[in-house]
């Protein structure tokens, strides 16, 4: 309970900062005012065409992550398992690169979430067909990285192939990740997802926590492996395809915050899904507002910030673990 | 009325079959042990009977729906996987996730009774996965009981439990079974299962060789052929002993 206080201010905090964030110096009625579409029209556009989108999309995306990382882990018990395992976040990056290739993108602007997430499912169908509705976790694996050593290689052949070098330049930058320059429709193509997969990797807590006990211990204790295995994969891929598709790829997050979280949540899986959506949202948050602060006019990238972060302390917690084992 | 009951249960992994038309049942206040060599089929027709692996045949509680199966048998599987580092009283509660999750004044109270049974009360806030492997075993058999379920099934139980924990698991069995539940537990030495066991089911190559009183079950016919052992149950005041001489060839 404190703990879920504590997350909810963080996030709450760090949403006001990155809305107060900004070239326009904007005081904080201003800010509220404009994203609720209220007073000056020139404060108003800011807040709505530009900070809006980039805080609720770095929340929404952080949440997302960090979610699904921490449904990844608890399903494969796996603390080393994250979101990307499976192949979605691969396979919807392959979908946008072609998106861009093509010039899909540069015709049609929903283009390229769309074909992202046309992918991300495609990636989960493929799994399907691989590793069976029935298959257990070991061939979830394997399947997962089949499709995602697949689809990294259709986007180094589709990079390789190019002969735009403004294409492959626009490729390299999105598969960076970031949430600079979103509007509030890509938050309106993502949010539904993202919201759809949550709550249904929400309802696996206690199907999680059995599994604590293995496969056999969670199935006799009355959990149905085929409708968990089913409403990961599927929570996953609305979830991490959404995200993915509109932010590009942005790792780490996944991996990192139901690490850090687990000990705070007495190592149970199920209270460590809400606590890594709430963390995922303030770590992406922190990364972003990160961004802003460092290099405001070289446009840094999320993911390279994320990772940048992210790395260090991954290796921060196995120093510790290793201490402590 | 019976807490299970097998008809004609068959499991076939290809062609052959592991486990070959046992039909059986299990009342309440049955202490049950199932022996028989390594590979007789013993884990596969616990795991059959729960539902847990395609099979032919009938069992009484593939027939339940997965709720209700879990609150009529609680598994004990021979894997002792214990995956994250929750505190052993977390993992006793697992025990509970079958029944109302509203419930939790029973749910502590469940919890309490099983920590009470094993020994376990001053380990509660103890992290599972920091214990050594023989507390682990006891940790996860009182996450068994705290599922209070009619019928117990544990798989090889006290494999690895020091001598003292070995009796002291079984005599809780044959407390469970003489409170009107029902225990069917797989067993790898002879002199235990002879003396806290009120039958024995031997188990021979997926068939039923004998099923009844331990000593009745345990003759000296049935070490040499089933177990290919030269030897025989002794008579001792404190009760039955193996009497284990040789391997036949």
């Amino acid at each position: 309970m404190k703990l879920a206080l504590a997350l909810s201010a963080l996030v709450i905090a760090l949403l006001m900062a990155s809305l107060s964030l900004g070239y326009a110096p904007l005081s904080l009625s201003a800010v509220l005012g404009g994203v609720l579409g209220a007073g000056d029209p020139l404060h108003v556009m800011v807040m709505q065409e530009i900070r809006l989108p980039r805080t609720a999309l770095a929340a929404l995306v952080g949440a997302a992550l960090g979610l699904s990382g921490a449904a990844m882990q608890g399903y494969l018990r796996n603390p080393l398992a994250e979101p990307g395992l499976i192949g979605v976040s691969g396979s919807a990056a392959l979908g946008a690169v072609i998106a861009l290739q093509t010039g899909l993108s540069a015709a049609f602007a929903l283009a390229l979430p769309l074909m992202a997430l046309l992918f991300a499912l495609g990636a989960v169908a493929l799994i399907l067909l691989l590793a069976g509705p029935r298959g257990g976790s070991l061939t979830l694996i394997l399947a997962g990285i089949a499709v995602s050593a697949l689809a990294g290689a259709l986007t180094s052949l589709a990079l390789n192939l190019s002969s735009n070098p403004y294409a492959t330049f626009e490729i390299v930058f999105w598969m960076m990740g970031s949430v600079a320059d979103r509007s509030l429709t890509h938050l309106a193509l993502a949010a539904p997802l993202v919201a759809l997969g949550g709550a249904v990797l929400l309802t696996l807590g206690r199907g999680l926590d059995a599994l604590t006990l293995g496969e056999d211990g969670a199935q006799a204790l009355g959990v149905s492996m085929t409708a968990l295995r089913l409403k990961l994969l599927f929570g996953t891929a609305a979830a991490v395809g959404a995200a993915t598709a509109v932010a590009g790829a942005v790792g780490f997050v996944g991996l990192v915050v139901p690490h850090l979280l687990r000990p705070l949540c007495g190592a149970r899986p199920s209270r460590l899904l809400w606590a890594s959506a709430l963390g995922g949202a303030a770590m992406l948050l922190t990364a972003d507002i990160a961004v802003r602060l460092i290099l405001p006019e070289r446009d840094l990238k999320l993911g390279v910030v994320m990772a940048l972060i992210g790395a260090p302390l991954f290796l921060h917690l196995i120093y510790k673990t290793r201490r402590g084992g | 009325m019976s807490l299970l009951s097998l008809e004609a249960l068959t499991v076939k992994r290809g062609p052959c079959p592991v486990v070959d038309g046992v039909s059986l049942t299990i009342a309440p206040g049955e202490c049950v042990g199932l022996i028989g060599p390594n590979g007789a089929g013993k884990t596969t027709l616990m795991r059959a009977a729960l539902g847990l692996m395609k099979h032919e045949g009938r069992s009484s509680l593939t027939d339940l729906p997965a709720g209700a199966r879990a609150r009529a048998a609680a598994w004990l599987p021979q894997s002792r996987e214990i995956a994250w580092p929750v505190t052993v009283e977390t993992l006793v509660a697992l025990g509970r996730l079958p029944h109302d999750s509203r419930a939790g004044d029973l749910r502590a109270e469940a919890v309490g009774r099983a920590l009470d049974r094993m020994g376990l009360t001053a380990f509660a806030q103890r992290r599972a996965t920091e214990l050594s492997g023989g507390e682990q075993a006891r940790v996860l058999i009182a996450r068994a009981l705290a599922q209070e379920a009619p019928l117990l099934m544990a798989d090889e139980p006290i494999a690895g439990l020091d001598p003292a924990a070995q009796i002291a698991t079984l005599r809780v069995f044959e407390d469970l079974a003489r409170e009107g539940h029902a225990v069917l537990v797989s067993l790898h030495d002879l002199t235990l299962a002879a003396r806290h066991c009120t039958r024995l089911i031997l188990l021979d190559r997926g068939r039923i060789a004998a099923d009844g009183l331990p000593l009745e079950v345990l003759s000296e016919a049935r070490l040499a052929e089933v177990f290919h052992l030269r030897g025989h149950m002794l008579q001792t005041e404190d009760g039955p002993l193996l009497q284990a001489l040789d391997v036949l060839g």
